[in-house]
């Protein structure tokens, strides 16, 4: 079984790759057992500017363009970024536009946001949640927020992030058991008769 | 093999000195252009069609005959015609006008145009788009082909006996070319007629362009046409030279980094490396082209984009010049030597008479 991790944190280490990185393993916890599971993490950081080319030209370059396969044809889909402005960043919308509409029509995602407030934590269910219900992917209930004070400041709430974590990575890992995802039609190998197409 | 240029047509404005040429001058330009093509060697000179500034050539067949006129050899063609927005009925018409002016040195290339405010203009809705390819160039098909046609459809008033005139000289329409960027049904629109397919094989990785000429090929073979080797494939190229690689390099980035499609994004190496744009001297811009036969197979026609982006006319007839002298004969030579036995030429108007008297006689 192969997850991609799609994470779009700025900085080295970012809060948003460790939240990503949690939820990746307690992913691989879940699944243990069952499958032998490869995860493949693409930092959107390392193709910002091919993320914007693309959106000039029209394609991907070969570095972005293994990523966007690895999405394709992947089991499962874990996404995450930070919060800016009140939604998603836009490095990490970026992604989702260059993406084929169709690339992750029955996909199990798992969606997870970092910001530096609790108050932003809707943002998953307002931002995020709405964009991947756009792209046809199955999103699991559970949606993962982690604020500063989740990462173990004082009076912070570790063991609740704890258990978000595993909570939404025992629903993925339902998810992607389950198998529902169709593989994509491929149009070149699927032609539409010319005699269908005169009508 | 066929080579030739294919112009957008495009005014925009020179990067390096802010001037922009007027309609008029780029019009003359694209003339000019056209009658340095034959003076060089080469064998086509394709127009683009666009109704939105700041593209000037939205009368194909007027500057065609025009450069007819001007021609002894060389091949008119279009890059695309829009077979979506434009009427069937005109295109027959003008097009069997323009061959009998250029005592058949025509083809074209069919396109849909992907302009959306476009469609409208011409009372077109760009969400059909495919649907108008297949209907508008079915009836073009047969207004060629028979001198009688009844026909009724969904996008234009039906026909009642009518004859498009005047009638394609000798009895031949002209070949077509079906031109796509990303539609499987456009290849398998030209496989199933037995047409041309060309892909304009810049702007975009190569990767791209692969299985679209793949599928076409194999569905050339389905259709009974020949082998998929057979098949007519056309491709294009933008290349910008010098004799020295770093002097085209540093003349062609001002250009580059501010040219429409492409331009602000990546950069010119980032480019040149993911698509077939070739910067450079002669001999690497030899070495890119027959490369293109190893990813596409034998083809028949490579068409290059050579007045792009502002260029001004000097350097683009200089361009000419070295592509005519250098680059092309060696071309000739190396892709002959190269193609495999039983591979045809692009179909012209002398091949295709001489094929329809052999199936009457």
């Amino acid at each position: 079984m192969r997850i991609a991790v799609v994470t779009a944190g700025l900085s080295t280490p970012s809060s948003t790759r460790v939240l990503a990185d949690e939820l990746a393993a307690a992913t691989r916890r879940q699944l243990a057992g069952d499958n032998a599971v490869d995860i493949d993490v693409i930092e959107l950081r390392e193709h910002a500017h091919a993320l914007v080319d693309n959106l000039l030209t029209g394609f991907p370059n070969a570095a972005l363009r293994q990523a966007i396969e690895q999405v394709d044809t992947a089991d499962g889909v874990i996404v995450v970024t930070p919060i800016f402005t009140a939604s998603y960043s836009a490095l990490f919308k970026a992604f989702f536009d260059v993406l084929d509409k169709d690339a992750l029509v029955g996909m199990p995602v798992l969606i997870g946001a970092t910001g530096g407030s609790e108050r932003h934590s809707l943002a998953l269910d307002h931002a995020l949640r709405p964009l991947f219900g756009y792209l046809r992917a199955m999103v699991v209930p559970t949606g993962v927020y982690a604020a500063s004070a989740d990462f173990g400041a004082r009076g912070g709430d570790t063991a609740g992030l704890a258990n978000r974590i595993d909570r939404a990575a025992g629903e993925f890992a339902a998810l992607l058991k389950a198998g529902l995802r169709k593989p994509v039609e491929d149009p070149y190998a699927d032609v539409v008769p010319f005699a269908a197409l005169l009508g | 093999m066929q080579f030739g240029l294919f112009s957008v047509g495009d005014v925009t404005p020179d990067p390096t000195t802010g001037r922009e040429p007027t309609e008029h001058e780029r019009i003359k330009a694209m003339v000019r252009i056209a009658r340095k093509a034959e003076e060089v060697g080469l064998d086509v000179f394709a127009t683009g069609e666009h109704h939105n500034p700041p593209f000037v050539p939205s009368s194909p067949t007027t500057m065609l005959g025009y450069i007819a006129a001007q021609t002894e050899r060389l091949i008119l063609s279009t890059s695309t015609t829009l077979i979506t927005t434009n009427d069937p009925v005109k295109i027959a018409e003008d097009f069997a006008m323009l061959q009998h002016l250029a005592d058949g040195r025509v083809d074209l290339m069919m396109g849909r145009g992907n302009t959306g405010p476009v469609y409208p203009w011409f009372g077109k809705d760009i969400r059909q788009g495919i649907p108008l390819a297949v209907e508008n160039y079915a009836l073009l098909h047969r207004l060629w082909r028979e001198d009688v046609v009844d026909w009724q459809g969904r996008f234009r008033t039906p026909l009642q006996g009518f004859t498009s005139t005047p009638r394609p000289l000798d009895g031949v329409p002209p070949f077509v070319w079906h031109g796509s960027i990303r539609s499987p049904e456009i290849a398998e629109q030209a496989a199933y007629y037995g047409d041309g397919f060309f892909a304009n094989n810049i702007f975009w990785p190569k990767g791209h362009f692969q299985r679209l000429i793949e599928l076409y090929r194999q569905r050339y073979e389905h259709y009974g046409h020949g082998t998929p080797e057979q098949a007519i494939v056309g491709l294009g190229g933008q290349v910008f030279m010098r004799k020295n690689s770093q002097d085209a390099i540093k003349e062609f980035r001002p250009y580059f980094d501010n040219a429409p499609v492409y331009g602000h994004g990546p950069s010119l190496e980032d480019f040149t490396t993911e698509t077939p744009l070739t910067v450079g001297s002669p001999q690497q811009v030899i070495e890119r082209t027959l490369e293109f036969r190893e990813y596409f197979g034998d083809y028949q026609r490579q068409l290059f984009l050579m007045d792009h982006a502002g260029l001004p006319l000097k350097t683009v007839l200089e361009q000419l010049d070295l592509l005519g002298e250098e680059v092309v004969p060696v071309l000739r030579k190396e892709f002959a030597a190269l193609r495999a036995p039983g591979v045809p030429d692009a179909p012209t108007h002398a091949s295709l008479k001489a094929a329809k008297e052999l199936v009457t006689s």
